[in-house]
C-alpha cells in the first residue's frame, strides 16, 4: 500500500508541492500514514488508502443491507438501485460465463461493486483514489488470474495446458504460437490491473490540470472553461464506472476461458 | 543535464501512444455509428459491447502514458 508513496514525494520534491499557481497533479495520489502500525518490522500503516477501501466496503453493505431492508414486492427507488445492480452482474455472469459461472456470481459481484465504488468515491474532491495505486488493482487481478489458473487446473487437470494450443494450426506454426499463447495468458493480471490503474489516475491527473486551468482562463473566456470542466467530470464519472464494468467483464472472460475451454 | 532533457523526449515520445487510442476510439464509435444507422434495431443490442471497445481502446493508449509517467519519476 506503500509503493506510491516513494513516486508520489518524488513529484512533488520535482515540482515544488502544491505552491505556486499550477498545483502539482500527483499530490492528490500521496499515500499518508493515518495510525502507524509496524508489524514484525513491516510497516503496515493504516493509511488514507486504507480508509477510503473501509469506507467503501461500509458504504456498499449499507447500501445493499439498507435498501433491502424493506423487501417489498413493488420496489423503492433505493431497493430498485440494488436490485438493478445485482441483475446488472448477474446478467454479465449469465451471458459470459453460462450457468456454469453462477457459483462464482458472489465473487464478481463484490469485486464489480468494490472497484464500482472505489472508483466513484475518487470522484468526489478531495477524496483519495484507491484504484488509482497500482499495488492494489495489481493485487485484486492478481489474486483473479491465481484463482482463475487453479480453477482451470481442479477442473481440467493436465488438459488444461490445451488452453495454450490452439485448434486447426500447422504442427511447424505450433512452437511459435505456443509461446505466444502462454505470454498472453501470463500478461492478463498486468493488463488488467495496468487498464483500470492507468485509467484512475490519467483521469485524475487530467481533471487536475485542467482544473488549473479554469481561473487562470475564467479571466478570458469567462464560464466557458467551468463548463468544459463539468463536461469532463461527468466523461470521468463515465469512465470510473465503465472501468469497474471492463474488470468485471474480462475476469467473466477469463473465468469462462477456465470452465469452458475453448468452445 | 542531457540526462534530464532525454528523460523529457522520452516521455513525450511515450504520449504518442495515444495517437493510436484515439484511432481506435473513432474507428470504434464511427463503425458502431455507420452500423447503427443501417439496422437501428440491432444497434441496442451492442451497446454494452460498443462500451468494451471504447474501454479497451482507451486503455491501450494509456499504456503509454504510464511508460511516460514511469520515465519521468521512477527513473
Amino acid at each position: 500500500m506503500t509503493e506510491g508513496a516513494p513516486v508520489a514525494s518524488e513529484a512533488v520534491d520535482a515540482h515544488g508541492g502544491e505552491q505556486g499557481l499550477i498545483a502539482d497533479p500527483m499530490h492528490q495520489f500521496e499515500i499518508k500514514r493515518q495510525i502507524a502500525i509496524d508489524v514484525f518490522g513491516i510497516d503496515a500503516s493504516f493509511t488514507n488508502s486504507s480508509l477510503f477501501m473501509v469506507i467503501a466496503v461500509v458504504a456498499i453493505s449499507a447500501f445493499l443491507i439498507l435498501s433491502m431492508r424493506g423487501r417489498a414486492l413493488v420496489p423503492g427507488r433505493m431497493q430498485s438501485l440494488a436490485e438493478l445492480s445485482y441483475e446488472f452482474v448477474a446478467n454479465m455472469v449469465r451471458d459470459n460465463v453460462g450457468t456454469a459461472g453462477q457459483r462464482y456470481f458472489p465473487f464478481i459481484f463484490t469485486l464489480f461493486m468494490f472497484v464500482l465504488f472505489c472508483n466513484m468515491l475518487g470522484m468526489i474532491p478531495y477524496t483519495f483514489t484507491v484504484t488509482s495505486h497500482i499495488i492494489v488493482t495489481f493485487a485484486l487481478a492478481l489474486f483473479i488470474f491465481l484463482a482463475v489458473t487453479v480453477i482451470g487446473f481442479v477442473k481440467h487437470g493436465a488438459h488444461f495446458l490445451k488452453l495454450f494450443v490452439p485448434d486447426g494450426v500447422p504442427v511447424v506454426m505450433l512452437p511459435l504460437l505456443v509461446v505466444i499463447e502462454v505470454l498472453s495468458y501470463l500478461t492478463r493480471p498486468v493488463s488488467l490491473s495496468v487498464r483500470l490503474f492507468a485509467n484512475m489516475m490519467a483521469g485524475h491527473t487530467m481533471l487536475k490540470v485542467f482544473g488549473s486551468f479554469v481561473v487562470a482562463l475564467g479571466v478570458l473566456g469567462g464560464w466557458a472553461p467551468l463548463a468544459f470542466m463539468v463536461a469532463f467530470t461527468g466523461l470521468e464519472i463515465l469512465v470510473a464506472f465503465l472501468q469497474a464494468y471492463v474488470f468485471a467483464i474480462l475476469s467473466c472472460i477469463y473465468l469462462s476461458d477456465a470452465l469452458h475451454m475453448h468452445d | 543535464m542531457e540526462t534530464e532533457a532525454a528523460k523529457l523526449i522520452g516521455a513525450g515520445l511515450a504520449s504518442i501512444a495515444l495517437v493510436g487510442a484515439g484511432v481506435g476510439i473513432g474507428t470504434i464509435f464511427g463503425n458502431y455509428l455507420a452500423g447503427a444507422l443501417r439496422n437501428p434495431s440491432a444497434a441496442q443490442g451492442q451497446f454494452a459491447n460498443l462500451l468494451l471497445g471504447f474501454a479497451l481502446a482507451e486503455a491501450t493508449g494509456l499504456f503509454g502514458l504510464v511508460v511516460a509517467l514511469i520515465i519521468l519519476f521512477a527513473f
